[in-house]
């Protein structure tokens, strides 16, 4: 494979798409369109329309936020983190990944506004000087959540436009059509010269080295938001380290998702590579045992700590009204993961997108489960009457509205920018050759 | 008078030994055109440790610094005692402060990184040949009029492909 070659390959993908693009982008956009008449909705007749009922406050939404701030962890995982082990099979996946990142934060960070009841008051969260003289109080993980995920966001953006610079600069040198000009202003006059590449790969490295401590703790923020109250099933010192490895389980599943039809799509079979969805379901498998450890923790700590409230909420998590959902998510994040320790399994990519489907239903059906089946059996046995909260066609309206604005933004994306970093497949030519360079793992330099 | 001329070259190691060459007998100033980084060439040019780290630094510190006075400001600003807690509460600031830190640390390296590399610029590219975002490696050279001669014979020898003249 040579320069040449990639830089064709890869900018081909940018070339106008076909009429089953437009087809599935108007079906998107009809579905966000849905979503924003469900949140009209919400807006004119409240928060009761989205099934919320005391003590269940927190709901589908509040599951939605976790489970896509979830999946954006994977991306700094891959992009960030590989990155600092020296892992050169992520060059291939690593761009996905990223973007797979932004648009998930992206998404994430809508929930917590449709979720409020009064969401044109938002801004309130930020601490700024006003004529109320308040200011917001910073004792509380809401507003540690804000300053998580703004950081977590702005962070990701910029990461992934750094290492678009160069090839949006490549993009501009050899795409001759009407969008050059666009090209042009997104290369930021980009030349390639030595000088820039020096600070570029400088700058690469911090990203890198800033991101990781950030994707650990952002999903710590997220978690915090429930293990600070006092909430039984919510209030567990183990939650931080589980919601890592939850998310970066989900996220994985995700990129897997995504992967799989795209490169099909693009035709870059040979670019993602076989070997690369094996590393990714290897990962698959770690963060999966990390999770199912967690879980029989949980169980445990629960038995253990011989308090009747904590286990009154786990027996009614295990045998109660959302009993069903509870060994769902058991059954697909800890059980059905582990099929991948077989070699053939790992490498036949329908089995690999079958196990991460239900991977993503298993994660989603987790943050589902910790909220309602803990909100609903609080400490006031009046509160435990079945059916206090049922989901909406609100809430199901916005959540189908949030997975089809994800996916809008990314198909738009892949047309627009190239899907796999050209320059580091490049550099990744330039290096000796070993028997396999999807799994070699060069000294760090 | 000082002159400019570009060697094209077809792989990275042509190209770094072409720059050897040149700051070996010391006629002219370098500048390389590349696809990639490549280590070739910054070894060749014996490249100083990027200053990004240096923004970074100040960028982290100064987030630092601002995650603790922000929330421990308005603390004192507005004091709400709950709880008989202390208003200062520290380990809860620990948080702001952390985010602060690598949102600053990275907004401050980005910026370093524009300013040194000269981003965004608007004025016209010194070379415009599409080929170095491709799989072409230049190698533009600086230098008296009377040394045209030595650095045309150190790129030719290197293996350029062709060498052009630049005004």
């Amino acid at each position: 494979m040579s320069y040449s070659t990639i830089n064709g390959d890869i900018l081909r993908t940018l070339r106008m798409p076909g009429p089953a693009y437009w087809g599935v982008l108007t079906v998107l956009v009809a579905v966000v369109l849905f979503a924003v008449y469900a949140f009209w909705t919400q807006t004119q007749l409240g928060l009761g329309v989205a099934g919320y009922e005391h003590p269940a406050l927190w709901g589908i939404y509040i599951t939605n936020f976790v489970f896509w701030v979830g999946i954006a962890h994977s991306g700094t995982l891959i992009s960030a983190v590989l990155f600092l082990f020296r892992a050169r099979w992520r060059t291939a996946v690593a761009r996905a990944a990223e973007t797979m990142t932004v648009f998930a934060v992206m998404t994430a960070g809508l929930f917590p506004i449709i979720h409020i009841g009064r969401p044109w008051f938002f801004y309130w969260l930020i601490p700024y000087p006003n004529e109320r003289n308040l200011w917001v109080n910073f004792r509380s993980p809401l507003v540690w959540d804000l300053f998580a995920i703004t950081t977590y966001l702005t962070v990701s953006a910029l990461f992934l436009f750094i290492g678009l610079v160069p090839d949006i600069a490549a993009a501009r040198d050899h795409v001759k059509d009407w969008r050059r000009p666009i090209y042009r202003v997104l290369a930021i006059g980009w030349q390639g010269t030595n000088r820039q590449w020096r600070h570029y790969n400088s700058l690469y490295g911090f990203f890198a080295a800033l991101a990781t401590p950030l994707v650990v703790s952002v999903h710590s923020v997220v978690s915090w938001d429930f293990a600070m109250s006092i909430l039984p099933g919510w209030h567990s010192t183990i939650f931080a380290p589980y919601f890592v490895a939850g998310a970066i389980l989900s996220g994985v599943a995700m990129v897997i998702v995504i992967l799989i039809p795209l490169r099909k799509w693009l035709g870059l079979e040979e670019y993602i590579r076989i070997s690369h969805f094996e590393n990714l379901a290897k990962l698959l498998i770690l963060t999966s045992l990390i999770v199912g450890y967690a879980y029989l923790t949980e169980y445990f700590i629960a038995w253990y700590s011989n308090n009747p409230f904590e286990q009154g909420t786990f027996l009614d998590r295990m045998f109660g009204q959302y009993a069903p959902f509870a060994w769902t998510m058991l059954i697909c994040n800890a059980l059905i993961p582990l099929v991948l320790f077989v070699k053939k399994m790992r490498t036949n990519l329908v089995a690999l997108f079958i196990v991460s489907i239900f991977v993503n239903i298993g994660m989603w059906l987790e943050r589902f489960v910790i909220i309602v089946s803990s909100l609903t059996h609080d400490f006031d046995p009046a509160n435990w009457t079945d059916g206090v909260y049922t989901p909406t066609w609100v809430e199901g309206a916005i959540t189908a509205g949030s997975f089809a604005m994800f996916f809008l933004l990314f198909l738009l994306f892949v047309r627009c920018f190239p899907a796999i970093s050209m320059t580091e497949m490049k550099e990744s030519v330039d290096q000796p050759a070993e028997s396999d360079p999807a799994t070699a793992w060069p000294a760090p330099v | 008078m000082s002159m400019r001329l570009l060697g094209v070259f077809d792989d990275g190691l042509k190209a770094a030994a072409a720059v050897t060459a040149v700051r070996d007998s010391n006629v002219g100033e370098v500048l390389v055109y590349s696809p990639t980084p490549n280590h070739a060439i910054d070894r060749a040019l014996d490249v100083k440790v990027s200053s990004v780290r240096t923004f970074t630094l100040v960028g982290g510190l100064l987030g630092c610094v601002s995650g603790f006075a922000l929330p421990i400001y308005t603390v004192l600003d507005w004091p709400l005692i709950t709880g008989g807690k202390s208003l200062i509460s520290i380990p809860a600031f620990v948080v702001i402060a952390f985010e602060l830190t690598i949102l600053f640390g990275a907004i401050a390296g980005f910026v370093g990184f524009l300013g040194l590399s000269g981003l965004p610029s608007l004025r016209k590219k010194t070379v415009d040949d599409p080929r170095f975002s491709n799989d072409r490696f230049g190698v533009l050279v600086t230098f008296e009029e009377s040394h045209r001669e030595t650095v045309l014979a150190h790129l030719r020898d290197a293996g350029a492909e062709e060498v052009n003249g630049h005004a």
